[in-house]
């Protein structure tokens, strides 16, 4: 039995540098799930979620593809209701408020909590046109405060340099890690308080996904991070604390080292060590 | 034991293969007819007309007299006609494109104007003239006039435009919404900025096929009963002109012969016009296409 | 930036227009795609009223089952209708039996044998003949084939059921190609390569294979073109001629429904005359006939839709 357990310990190594930060801290939370429940009509997809979300960290949500992952992250900014069927019961706060409370305005919400999505999805406009997008739509025009935005927010994506000299280019005229990267920018043009990450890496080569990894840990000095990931080495690189996703159910919640080396639940320890998913 | 015996199956073999080139010379010959249709109309038509076509017949009126016939009210009509349709046809079309694909409940009434929509498309363009006769010249009283047949047409290719809006609206990758959801816009912010520019090369191309079936349109002219012979430019929407099929059904009737080659004549003005319209389209189908 | 980006935000946001445009734009967007309704309420409405006027004045079965249709005779004017339909059906069958054989033929060579670059150019080629105006074909007709078929058959008048019918076939051949051609080509290749994998040949995987996979998309495009034929107008009126009769021949002048509204909607009968209601009545029974032509379709392509 207990050679058993040896041969399942994870060989993932974590970033040991940064887990010492978070356990004495006293961070607000960001969101705080309870109780919640959601529903793709007959199909139950979150069951009673209750987890807290604690500001300027990355947080990973890991699990098998179904589990519930990107459906949790897509409640957070309300995203989930563009399918028509969708029903929840429970709350989600963010900063304390009900999101899905009545008179919450989801455009409101949207304009906090911003999003990156699984496939590079630029417009097909110009790179200055896809950063400006955001301050645009929320009334900004004045054109020397947007050439501020857009330079700040490439810079905060460490693509400035890349393209400074080609902002009126179309953004498909870059590479897919690029794009990504300008999709980051242009989600940091309205300043979040949270961007949330749905696979963010999953259609990038190897290299553009350590780009992306290294910026994540930079943005988290100002924005809280929620990040989706089927890759277990990457949750373990880049996150603070990491919730495992079952079924629909958070099997375990904690920091992301305790999660990869002593994991609490039997299942867990199955899946980062590579028995299932 | 073998239940198929060689030596048949060889013989069979060759006379299967014969059949296959014989038929696939007759698929052929039937893909050629339709061509060699199109090349002989093509050759009759510019044969008959050329020797018509001149500077003096897009500027003259019509006429009794074939060789001083012209087309000028018909050319300037039919430019009219198109400056009614297309504002019209394409508002009314791209809306109710956008209302089906991004407002539209799966729901009872929006199952009915779908279907509504497909049926209007196969209505004879003979019974819109009739609709176009009782409503907008007779009940509400524009006359044989630029507006009722303009009206009359956008009806006319409205489903043909709906239809063309709705695929290049649906050809809009869902992430594109998604992206622009995810920064806090409203839905008609990303209809009106996300969605609407990218499908607009695909709402153009099939609009200007559309106008250009509009433009080649005799039957319902003719049931709101516009006139043929026009010794002047109309100057307002609610004045009567004639258009380019109207003057050529026109002369096509007439028993002089020579009258047969002023429609022919008239007939390559409006081929051309077609000929520029859809290269248009086509042009950028191509320049936009395949983008994400 | 003197001030966050959040704070310029939350200052320009004007959320009370912003509401009102997301409340009215569906309800505009709404009644625009209403109007198509709308205009199909107009047509049926329209020919209905019309129609109606029509039959206060002459009896409905003098109408369906009458065979002389003789309106403009002075003394005793005659509506049975069935002459007009006798007409609109010879150039139809004329229609359907040239395009059927060469636009399958062309659609089965398109999708069985032609290589890409042979599709590339012959689809628009047929696109190109498709959208020729029906007035040129009309002309067409008159001028060409009516003159060419008299070399063949002497006692062909000028104006007769065959040389429409034949246009009105070239006519409706791109459309039964293309939509023919696009139910073949989706049927997947998998299928094809069972059927060439046992030895069979390109004609044998077309025809016992392929044809039947697509049969209802290729049914569904001839009952179109029926329709089309049906309510075609211009070439059955400069070719077909105006002489309505009750007789099964086609090489006599014919009038067929759409050809008597352009009649008399070229001549000079007056605004409540029983001629001019008889146009609505002749376009009702023309709305019927392509209406259930349609409906048929829509049922074919769904009701045996193939899934693959």
């Amino acid at each position: 039995m207990i050679q058993i357990a040896e041969q399942k310990t994870p060989k993932i190594v974590v970033n040991n540098a940064k887990s010492k930060a978070v356990s004495n801290s006293k961070k607000e939370f960001v969101f705080q799930t309870k109780n919640f429940d959601l529903w793709y009509g007959e199909h139950h997809a979150l069951k009673n979620l209750n987890i807290d979300i604690a500001e300027n960290e990355v947080t990973a949500v890991i699990g098998p593809s179904g589990c519930g992952k990107s459906t949790y992250v897509k409640a957070l900014n309300r995203m989930v209701e563009l399918v028509p069927t969708v029903r929840t019961t429970g709350e989600i706060n963010y900063r304390g408020r009900n999101i899905f409370g009545t008179n919450y305005e989801v455009e409101e919400l949207r304009t906090k909590v911003g999003m990156v999505f699984q496939k590079p999805n630029p417009f097909p406009k110009s790179i200055y046109d896809n950063i400006a997008y955001g301050p645009r739509i929320h009334g900004i025009k004045n054109k020397k405060i947007l050439d501020e935005i857009v330079e700040k927010s490439l810079q905060g994506a460490a693509i400035w340099d890349d393209v400074k000299d080609r902002l009126h280019q179309n953004a498909y005229s870059l590479s897919g890690g690029q794009q990504q990267r300008i999709c980051i920018a242009r989600c940091l043009a309205i300043e979040p308080d949270v961007i949330l990450m749905d696979e963010p890496t999953s259609a990038l080569d190897p290299i553009s996904t350590l780009k992306v990894e290294e910026l994540v840990q930079e943005l988290k000095e100002q924005y809280s991070i929620i990040i989706v990931t089927h890759n277990m080495q990457q949750a373990a690189r880049i996150s603070d604390k990491t919730a495992f996703f079952l079924n629909g159910e958070i099997v375990e919640f904690d920091q992301t080292d305790k999660i990869f080396s002593n994991p609490t639940d039997r299942r867990t320890e199955d899946y980062i060590s590579g028995r299932f998913g | 034991m073998k239940y198929l015996n060689d030596v048949l199956v060889m013989k069979r073999m060759n006379s299967r293969l014969t059949f296959n080139k014989v038929w696939k010379a007759i698929f052929l010959l039937a893909t050629s007819f339709a061509l060699l249709s199109l090349a002989v109309l093509l050759f009759r038509i510019f044969s008959q007309g050329l020797g018509y076509l001149n500077f003096d017949f897009l500027t003259n009126f019509a006429s009794r007299i074939p060789g001083n016939a012209g087309i000028k009210a018909a050319l300037i009509g039919s430019l009219w006609l198109m400056a009614v349709v297309a504002p019209v046809s394409i508002i009314l079309g791209v809306s109710t494109a956008i209302y089906l694909e991004e407002y539209a409940k799966k729901n009872k009434i929006n199952d009915f104007i779908r279907m509504n929509i497909a049926n209007l498309a196969g209505v004879p363009s003979i019974v819109f003239g009739l609709l176009g006769l009782t409503i907008f010249v007779r009940m509400l009283d524009f006359g044989k006039s630029i507006l009722a047949a303009g009206f009359t047409m956008s009806l006319l290719i409205l489903p043909v435009i709906i239809v063309a809006a709705q695929e290049a609206i649906r050809a809009v990758p869902n992430e594109q919404r998604e992206a622009s959801y995810g920064m806090g816009a409203t839905k008609w912010q990303t209809i009106i900025r996300v969605v609407l520019p990218a499908a607009i090369p695909g709402i153009l191309t099939g609009s200007i096929l559309a106008l250009s079936r509009a433009i080649g349109e005799t039957a319902p002219l003719v049931v709101i009963g516009i006139p043929v012979i026009l010794q002047f430019l109309p100057t307002g929407l609610l004045d009567s002109f004639t258009a380019l099929p109207m003057q050529i059904f026109d002369w096509a009737k007439r028993p002089q012969e020579e009258f047969q080659y002023v429609a022919a004549a008239g007939i390559i003005v409006l081929m051309t016009m077609l000929v520029l319209m859809n290269s248009i389209a086509v042009l950028i189908r191509n320049k936009f296409q395949k983008r994400y | 930036m003197s001030q966050s980006v959040q704070s310029m935000i939350a200052a320009s946001r004007n959320k009370k227009s912003k509401k009102i445009i997301e409340k009215l734009v569906p309800i505009a967007l709404f009644l625009a795609a209403a109007l198509s309704v709308l205009t199909t309420f107009g047509i049926v409405f329209t020919l209905i009223f019309e129609t109606f006027e029509f039959f206060t004045r002459i009896s409905i079965t003098d109408y369906i089952f009458g065979t002389e249709w003789l309106p403009f005779s002075g003394k005793e004017p005659l509506y049975g209708v069935l002459p007009l339909i006798l007409g609109t059906f010879k150039v139809t069958f004329i229609a359907i039996l040239v395009a059927v054989p060469f636009g399958l033929g062309a659609a089965i060579y398109l999708s069985e044998y032609a290589s890409d670059k042979t599709r590339r150019i012959v689809k628009p080629i047929l696109e190109i003949l498709a959208g020729v105006p029906t007035i040129v074909y009309g002309f067409f007709a008159l001028t060409f084939i009516t003159p060419a078929l008299q070399e063949i058959i002497p006692s062909l008048k000028i104006f007769n059921a065959l040389s429409p019918g034949i246009v009105v076939g070239i006519m409706i051949l791109p459309m039964i190609a293309s939509m023919s051609e696009d139910a073949m080509s989706s049927v997947p290749n998998s299928i094809r390569e069972g059927a060439l994998g046992l030895g069979s040949t390109k004609f044998e995987v077309a025809i016992k294979v392929v044809l039947p996979a697509a049969l209802s998309g290729i049914v569904a495009s001839v009952v179109l073109a029926v329709s089309r034929a049906i309510g075609e107008t211009m070439i059955v009126s400069l070719a077909g001629g105006s002489t309505p009769t009750f007789e099964f021949g086609f090489t006599d002048s014919i009038q067929t429904m759409t050809a008597y509204i352009v009649q008399v909607s070229t001549g000079d009968a007056g605004y409540g005359t029983t001629i001019y209601y008889s146009i609505y009545a002749v376009g009702f029974t023309l709305f019927i006939f392509t209406l259930a032509m349609n409906l048929l379709a829509q049922y074919i392509s769904k009701r045996f839709r193939e899934e693959y």
